[in-house]
């Protein structure tokens, strides 16, 4: 009999690693799926920041592919992905991530590339209990009957504490070569992952997507307020990770490079942006983002000016640049503290 | 044997990644694609990327903020 075939989502975690290792003990053949919303967590876009350098470069789901021996298809689904986060059916967890969505929509994705390619069932490294909106025992069917897959979708490391699925019936795994993993409690799985020699895991806290963060999602939800309609592009979600955002009227806000790493990378966006540089001292690279008058401009310099090395200069003069190349050349005051507001920062 | 290049400039990883996926699945055995990236991750995503899917890493080099990774496409990929 031929081995079965699975493919395996592999979000470069620990639990997606151990769940893939625990099936291909059993002889099935695995192949890994990693799907890129471009809101994944990845050490390029940290290495943007100079002080992340000395940060080990890698992408984990590559990392996890090559310590396991499998191949890893990396599947774009940025557009797609446009509709699960604006218009997620079961909602948001703590901030903008639509986990249980999310995950539905993932699977789905795998349940079409395993009849496309001919693939038995398909794997996650999902533990009951593990996360408060998509990983409880309540959602876990949820997922396999909106994604199509069915009892195609196996969870080995909580198998246990599911009804049999496929792959069990079939006997293309042991059921009792499964485990029954359930709950917060992360030792379990650092035990398996100490039995099978694994030491180099991304964090097991680590969350997976920038949308389960706090600052980000705010800043999000800033960019929609700010444009008046629910909707992004690949650079907005780049642009959100880098510099600080402030916004001092609603119709603009400023990205302003925080170090020469993020000055260089906003460099790559100033024909798309009205941008500001500083001319007699050295200081960050501001992106406008937003339609703004000549005041507003000023503004926008004089905040900028507030974060060069010319902060306590009565005047420094910058540059500005609209996005249809005019370009000016002002001596600003730079913004006190004390006119700074709070509320501003996003 | 043909060669190819792919433009990757200014797309962050994994894109890149994923835009060598896409091409490769296009070329034969002993092609060799030429990708050209501003990310410089993509010296250590492509070449992993490669080592996992069974291709092979001609040359990698960096010029002028550019990355270039110069990948042989093999028979059983
Ligand atoms: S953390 Fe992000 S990628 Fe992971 S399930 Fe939630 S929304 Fe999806």
């Amino acid at each position: 009999m031929s081995k079965a075939k699975a493919v395996s989502l592999i979000s470069g975690g620990l639990d997606s690693l151990l769940a893939t290792k625990v099936t291909m003990d059993q002889g099935v053949h695995v192949e890994g799926i990693n799907f890129f919303t471009g809101f994944c967590v990845e050490g390029h876009t940290h290495a943007i920041r100079k002080k992340d350098k000395a940060r080990p470069k890698r992408n984990n789901a590559l990392w996890v592919a090559e310590t396991l021996g499998i191949k890893l298809h990396i599947i774009d689904i940025v557009e797609e992905y446009k509709d699960v986060l604006l218009n997620p059916k079961h909602g948001y967890g703590a901030n903008m991530n639509p986990c249980l969505d999310c995950k539905i929509f993932m699977v789905h994705k795998a349940q079409q590339w395993i009849e496309e390619n001919n693939f038995d069932f398909i794997i996650t490294g999902e533990v009951i209990g593990q996360r408060p909106m998509s990983q409880r025992k309540e959602t876990m069917p949820v997922i396999s009957r909106e994604s199509g897959a069915d009892d195609r979708l196996l969870r080995p490391l909580c198998a246990q504490n599911l009804p049999a699925t496929l792959a069990e019936r079939e006997g293309w795994v042991k059921r009792d070569e499964l485990y029954g993993f359930s709950g917060r409690n992360r030792k379990p799985q650092m035990a398996l992952a100490k039995e099978f020699g694994f030491t180099d895991y991304a964090s097991p806290a680590g969350g997976c997507c920038f949308l389960t963060d706090e600052n980000y999602s705010s800043k999000l939800v800033d960019l929609w307020k700010g444009r008046g309609v629910r909707e992004y592009e690949m650079d907005d979600i780049m642009l959100l990770k880098v510099g600080r955002h402030i916004r001092p009227n609603p119709n603009f806000k400023l990205i302003i490079g925080r170090e020469d790493g993020e000055n260089k990378f906003l460099q790559g966006y100033k024909n798309s942006y009205t941008s500001i540089k500083m001319i007699s001292c050295s200081g960050p690279l501001t992106l406008i983002d937003g339609v703004t008058n000549d005041a507003d401009l000023e503004l926008a310099a004089r905040i900028t000016a507030r974060f060069s090395q010319g902060k306590n200069e009565e005047t420094v003069t910058v540059e500005t640049k609209r996005t249809n190349g005019e370009t000016k050349t002002m001596d600003v005051k730079p913004l006190p503290v004390s006119e700074m507001q709070q509320e501003w920062y996003v | 044997m043909a060669h190819f290049e792919l433009d990757a400039r200014r797309m962050f990883c994994p894109m890149p990644v994923i835009r060598t996926q896409d091409k490769i699945k296009e070329l034969s055995a002993g092609d060799t694609l030429d990708v050209i990236c501003t990310d410089p991750g993509a010296l250590h995503d492509i070449p992993a990327w490669c080592r996992i899917n069974g291709h092979i890493v001609l040359q990698t080099k960096e010029l002028n903020d550019e990355v270039i990774v110069k990948v042989e496409v093999c028979i059983d990929a």
